[in-house]
């Protein structure tokens, strides 16, 4: 046996005790990845049987062809999209200086936003809306009224429900730095209110941003119920759920298409968030 | 004139707490000046009222003439260094730097031109494209001093900057802001709890107690002649000693049953006193003053060039330490040996309360 056989039947043992972590018994290895696989059938076993099913159609690629090649799935996408991406914007307008300024000059009132944050967990969807309608179709502003009034209550309405992944996002991105001492920083460096929130406190929170505003994105992706109260046609999941009667195999070819845009997106979050974390860590003491 | 005044300053925060009361200063320009004290003591608070951060209860800042009280911080023109660095992390050095100038709308040339001098100064060439976390603490807290005067503050204020660092660096440090400070003919206010660090930079020290300055004076008259026993008790070691005085009116008192001389006029006779001495000022055996204590070795601590002795009184009236050159020759005393100890009369400072304002102010006999 050469030196290096020697050396490698050695590390043999003292990897595979370094994969388990040290000292950890095997049982509580097993029973992790017991647990592991378990969550994952969970989650997967759905998803396949859509996917087996989308591939019934004759020919097999019957339903994947007909949904793309269907202008509404882009339309509705694309409109989709639009009311996430305004949405988004809104939020961040109203959340990144609220949950800043909370945490720098009122944090006796964190205990209160939070709760006002977290509501919408509380206030089902079609409550909401309904209250929404009442409030807001009535003259002088009569919302409903208008394409682009309902859209306008729309775009509303999916602000309040992405509260709390939103607000929760910014809160654990400002906990990450310092920003009592970042503020006061700028300010002595000659910085007004805009600068310091636009090129320091806005900058450091990207990833938190990031990760609330696709949280916000994905719920708007598939939220039905107030869409469809506010006759919003041209809503990806009203559509989804239109085809879905008409239709067997389609459906299940666009859910596993929309499935496949939600993780791309999560995929962007976590590359953005692996190439940025450590520049957004606080530096000095704390 | 004096540069900067701070006249009447008192701040009480929302409960009452009383922070900052009657503090009056006058610096002069390009003066250093610390703030010492214990945590507390109200030094921090007072600094971040002149950074604007905090808006004083009673009182006026005054900077070159020009009533600042109620301006905002960034309407100051004054540059703060933090004990956290508090670096944009989101910045690399250059940018870091020229923040301040870019606030203020200069030349891209200027900016660039100024960077790089200060970068230079504080000795960080080649580093400007790094980030803060590339960065050791030191050389984070050299890129806060540059972005503090790249914009020429009135003022440089400079919060603990040292307390997060090694204790080598901060030596090093220490003396570099204390260099970079004279070149510059900046004014600056430092805040520290640390004496030795007040005592090596300062042109004065301000050293508070309890929101009230206590003593206001170079660190050679706030370490030789101090005005309170608090200051006496904060600023360098002491040595505590319970004495009954013998004849008040000749400053004669016993020491663990010895008698020494006080050499002040203190309390009235048949009293007990306490009084105080500085390691530096007593010698082994007899040559250090006509004074003398004998006493036992209590311990000996070999602090690099310096041995420091605690030499245990008799009658529980106290420990006296006392700081000897390292000789390697001469062994050091053993533990539980009988030793004496002589200082001069003058050396023995009085701390009791009743006796500070007429002690510490009054005549040596």
């Amino acid at each position: 046996m050469t030196s290096q056989q020697v050396a490698a039947t050695i590390d043999q043992p003292v990897r595979k005790a370094r994969r388990r972590r040290e000292g950890e018994p095997i049982h509580k290895v097993i029973a992790s990845w017991f647990i592991l696989v378990v969550a994952m059938a969970y989650f997967f076993l759905p998803l396949l049987g859509t996917l087996i099913f989308s591939f019934r159609d004759r020919p097999w690629y019957n339903a994947w062809t007909d949904t793309l090649n269907d202008p509404m799935l882009w339309k509705t996408l694309g409109f989709s999209f639009l009311i996430g991406a305004v949405t988004i914007v809104l939020s961040i307008v109203l959340l990144v200086p609220t949950a800043f300024w909370v945490r720098l000059r009122l944090p006796r009132l964190r205990p209160f936003v939070e709760f006002v944050t977290l509501l919408p967990f509380v206030v089902p969807p079609i409550v909401l809306v309904y209250g929404l309608v009442i409030t807001f179709s009535a003259p002088p502003l009569g919302l409903t009224t208008t394409e682009q009034g309902s859209n306008v209550l729309l775009v509303c309405a999916y602000v309040i429900l992405s509260f709390p992944y939103m607000y929760r996002a910014i809160d654990a991105g400002l906990r990450t730095i310092d920003i009592q001492t970042l503020t006061e920083a700028c300010q002595s460096l000659g910085a007004g209110w805009p600068t310091i929130m636009l090129r320091v406190i806005l900058p450091n929170l990207r990833v938190a941003i990031l990760s609330g505003a696709f949280l916000t994105m994905a719920i708007v992706m598939g939220e039905f119920t107030i869409a469809n109260f506010l006759a919003r046609q041209g809503m990806f999941a009203v559509w989804l759920q239109q085809i879905s009667g008409n239709l067997a195999y389609q459906p299940a070819a666009v859910v596993i298409i929309s499935f496949g845009i939600t993780w791309a997106a999560m995929g962007v979050i976590a590359w953005i968030g692996r190439g940025r974390s450590s520049k957004v860590e606080l530096t000095g003491v704390r | 004139m004096s540069y900067l005044v701070l006249t009447g300053i008192q701040k009480v925060f929302p409960g009452g707490t009383v922070a900052v009361q009657d503090f009056n200063l006058s610096m002069e320009r390009g003066e250093f000046v610390s703030f010492l004290g214990p945590s507390g003591c109200g030094k921090t608070t007072t600094l971040r009222m002149i950074a604007g951060f905090e808006i004083p209860t009673a009182g006026r800042v005054v900077l070159d003439g020009r009533d600042m009280t109620d301006d905002p911080p960034n309407r100051r023109n004054v540059g703060m260094v933090f004990q956290s660095y508090a670096l944009f992390p989101n910045m690399n050095v250059l940018d870091n730097i020229g923040f301040g100038l870019k606030v203020r709308k200069r030349p891209q040339d200027e900016i660039r031109k100024r960077t790089l001098e200060l970068l230079s100064l504080v000795h960080l060439e080649g580093r400007e494209n790094r980030y803060p976390y590339q960065m050791s603490g030191g050389q984070q807290q050299r890129v806060a001093l540059a972005r503090a005067l790249a914009y020429e503050p009135q003022v440089l204020l400079l919060d603990e900057p040292l307390s997060a660092l090694d204790a080598k660096i901060r030596v090093s440090l220490r003396q570099e802001i204390r260099s970079i400070q004279r070149q510059l003919g900046i004014t600056s206010v430092y805040v520290t709890h640390d004496q030795e660090e007040a005592l090596s930079l300062s042109d004065r020290i301000v050293v508070m107690s309890d929101g009230n300055i206590e003593q206001i004076g170079t660190p050679f008259e706030i370490y030789n002649k101090p005005a309170t026993p608090f200051v006496a008790r904060f600023v360098g070691t002491l040595s505590t000693l319970t004495a009954k005085v013998v004849d008040a009116g000749v400053g004669r008192v016993l020491i663990g049953g010895q008698e020494v001389s006080s050499g002040h006029r203190i309390a009235a006779s048949g009293t007990e006193t306490m009084l105080a001495l500085r390691p530096e000022v007593v010698r082994l055996g007899d040559g250090g003053g006509s004074n003398r204590l004998t006493g036992e070795v209590l311990d000996v601590a070999f602090l690099g060039s310096v041995v420091r002795i605690r030499v245990q009184l008799p009658q529980d009236s106290g420990i006296v330490t006392l700081d000897t050159f390292n000789d390697p020759t001469t062994p050091p005393p053993g533990l539980g040996n009988p030793i004496t100890v002589s200082f001069p009369p003058s050396a023995l400072m009085p701390l009791d309360a009743a006796d500070a304002d007429r002690i510490f102010a009054a005549e040596p006999i």
